[in-house]
């Protein structure tokens, strides 16, 4: 199967028009054309010519750029529907699919009438599309390239070498020979062409000829995590919904199991009978695939769902996924698990994000020497340090009334007179000049730890460059 | 010296208690060293004030800690109450900014007591629940001999099973013990006192 129009097919399948249509890539700095629909041929432009000439060529030309990620997408889908006709499909460079339909053609009624229905299902879909079918690989290449429809496999002989699959370097000094044909080439002698061409040439003519194998190789289809069911009368109330998921997750978690993979993140998605569908998202802390385990989770979610006038279908999908190979169990290795539990249910509330944990981090300024990291996507860690004590308690810097670079003995902090009793210091800490800091902008800061004769243990920095006292933090 | 720690303390499992004052903080992170094991701390996401683990390091591990930051008290009381009723953390802190109605503090009181985790409000002055256990107030008292000191006073105000009473306490972040320290001398927090 070739699809000579497949970039443009899938862009006109969602905007039909009848218009010279081409799609353009861009390589280096012009641009040339990469497909383009038969009106478009039919203006004269070919595949490789400049998008300025044929602008000019054909005035009310429309044109969209290339999306090659999406035409492989499209080519994908194209594969899983051609699956329909035989199990062995596979690829057949990006704009080809090569089918293996031996022992399943008869199931159709023989191969012309296979040939005959893929054909009117692809136009019907408005795909175009060049058929060719033989006992090789290469020969039902060379037929789907070069020849006319419904060519029988003994007309391989009479097509160019070009439809060989060879290098174009090969095919001119082919042509050059006077070897235009495959059957000129199977009537010469072998050995001068492989000493002239190289080995390629009569691996690919024995591939198209059958004296050599060629395999088709299926593609492995990726596994999908998704499971739904369809009820006949539409469901309203939570206990069924949930049993309805309870249902769902079983098949899916034996998937899962399959894989060795583990769900992180879960989507529910309920359609009413109105067609209007809603979606419960749950977010695990950590991947897990117990069904036990994770239907109390979706409880929450699926109880604030407006059910409407009922709910006729819901589906289960696994969107992240994640390895979760087999571990041995112990007694230890509980806590975690129930903890990472705990999480995901909090997270469903406020955010698996704001479920936090202090990681270490190497900086001297007191606000950066820790990281606040999300604890379902981080572990815990030591080596938390401290060379000299530091507040338990941090807050805005808040300006006090004092002067001169000696702690004051008495200062007035949020409304309360302090007398200070020992004063601890200084500590010099200089702002990280490679980080900018709009609180660092007052430049140095001298620490003092200053024990009140009231009994708070305050953080106190004067800042020499711009001078001021601020108060920062709290001892425990 | 004396090193028996004040009665009442560690918390009592399975209940919510309450503490207020200028230490409150410092007493958390020691209820949860005592605890042992992990503990979350259910924080406002708009409070500007921040732990820090560098601080807490001579009380606690800070590896131990979890934090929740939340929109709002309601969310707070929420992840709170899902918490206390897991029952596989062994302290939860909640900041509480407006004061707990009967019914909060009920509920709170049902997790804990389900799950069998210890739960510890910091309240302002002021804003207790009646359902609280025990209420604590805490307050940091200068020390004259030590320069590192922890020296604080730790009051019961409210207590449902016992007695109220108030010791001098100071925590050892060599051994990661606390003891009880008789008030030496004049009272330290007093006015006037000479060096």
């Amino acid at each position: 199967m070739w699809f000579p129009r497949l970039a443009s097919d899938r862009v006109l399948r969602a905007r039909p028009s009848d218009a010279p249509f081409v799609i353009a890539a861009r390589t280096g700095s012009t641009e040339l054309i990469h497909c383009l629909n038969p009106a478009a041929e039919q203006a004269g432009l070919h595949r490789g010519m400049r998008m300025a000439d044929a602008r000019s060529f054909c005035p009310d030309l429309l044109s969209q750029p290339a999306d090659l990620p999406r035409d492989t997408r499209f080519l994908r889908g194209l594969r899983r529907w051609a699956e329909r006709f035989c199990p062995w499909v596979g690829f057949e460079g990006t704009d080809g699919l090569v089918l293996d339909i031996t022992g399943s053609a008869h199931l159709w009624g023989g191969e012309a009438a296979l040939l005959a229905d893929m054909r009117a299902r692809l136009a019907r879909a408005n795909i175009d599309v060049r058929l060719g079918a033989a006992g090789t690989r290469g020969a039902a290449w060379a037929l789907a390239h070069f020849a006319p429809q419904d060519t029988a496999e003994d007309g391989l002989l009479a097509l160019p070498v070009a439809a060989l699959r060879l290098a174009p370097e090969i095919v001119t000094g082919l042509q050059r020979l006077g070897l235009r044909s495959i059957g000129d080439l199977t009537a010469s002698p072998r050995a001068p062409l492989a000493r002239r061409f190289g080995p390629d040439l009569l691996l690919r003519l024995d591939q198209a000829l059958g004296a050599q194998p060629e395999p088709v190789t299926p593609e492995a289809e990726p596994p999908q995590f998704s499971t739904r069911l369809t009820f006949p009368e539409p469901i309203g109330l939570e206990a069924d919904v949930m049993a309805a998921t309870e249902r769902l997750l079983a098949p899916l978690c034996a998937k899962l199991a399959a894989q060795d993979m583990g769900a992180r993140r879960l989507c529910l998605t309920l359609r009413r009978v109105d067609q209007a569908s809603q979606q419960v998202e749950l977010r695990l802390a950590a991947a897990m695939r117990e069904p036990t385990r994770i239907l109390p989770l979706f409880q929450r979610g699926v109880a604030e769902v407006d059910a409407g006038f009922g709910i006729d279908q819901i589906r289960l999908e696994a969107v992240q996924t994640e390895p979760l190979p087999v571990q041995q169990i112990g007694p230890q290795v509980a806590s975690p698990d129930r903890l990472a539990d705990l999480i995901t249910r909090i997270g469903t509330r406020i955010g698996l994000e704001n479920i936090q944990r202090f990681l270490p981090a190497d900086s001297h300024i007191p606000e950066r020497s820790f990281l606040i990291a999300p604890a379902a996507f981080s572990e815990a860690q030591g080596g938390f340090h401290a060379p000299r004590p530091r507040p338990i308690r941090l807050f805005p810097p808040e300006p006090i009334h004092a002067s001169g670079a000696q702690p004051p003995a008495r200062f007035r902090w949020r409304r309360m007179t302090l007398t200070t009793a020992r004063a601890t210091g200084p500590e010099r800490i200089t702002p990280e000049w490679w980080l900018p800091d709009d609180n660092w902008r007052s430049g140095l800061r001298d620490y003092w730890k200053i024990d009140t004769r009231e009994g708070r243990r305050l953080w106190l920095f004067y800042t020499p460059q711009n001078p001021g006292w601020f108060v920062q933090g709290e001892f425990a | 010296m004396s090193s028996q720690l004040p009665p009442f303390f560690p918390l009592r499992a399975g209940r919510v208690h309450e503490v207020c004052g200028p230490a409150s903080t410092g007493f958390s992170a020691i209820a949860a060293a005592v605890a042992g094991g992990r503990a979350l701390w259910v924080q406002e996401a708009w409070l500007a004030d921040m732990l820090t683990p560098a601080g807490m390091m001579p009380l606690l591990d800070p590896a131990k800690l979890l934090l929740a930051r939340t929109q709002n008290q309601t969310d707070s009381l929420a992840v709170a109450e899902e918490a206390l009723k897991d029952g596989s953390l062994s302290l939860v802190v909640l900041e509480v900014t407006r004061p707990l109605d009967l019914r909060e503090g009920r509920r709170l009181q049902l997790a804990a007591r389900a799950g069998g985790t210890t739960g510890l409000c910091l309240i302002p002055e002021g804003m207790g629940s009646n359902a609280a256990e025990t209420r604590w107030r805490a307050t940091p008292i200068f020390d004259p001999a030590q320069g590192d000191s922890t020296l604080m006073r730790w009051e019961i105000i409210k207590n449902k099973s016992g007695t109220i009473g108030a010791w001098h306490v100071h925590w050892d972040a060599q051994t990661h013990r606390l003891h009880v320290v008789p008030p030496v001398g004049e009272r330290p927090g007093s006015a006037g006192t000479p060096e």
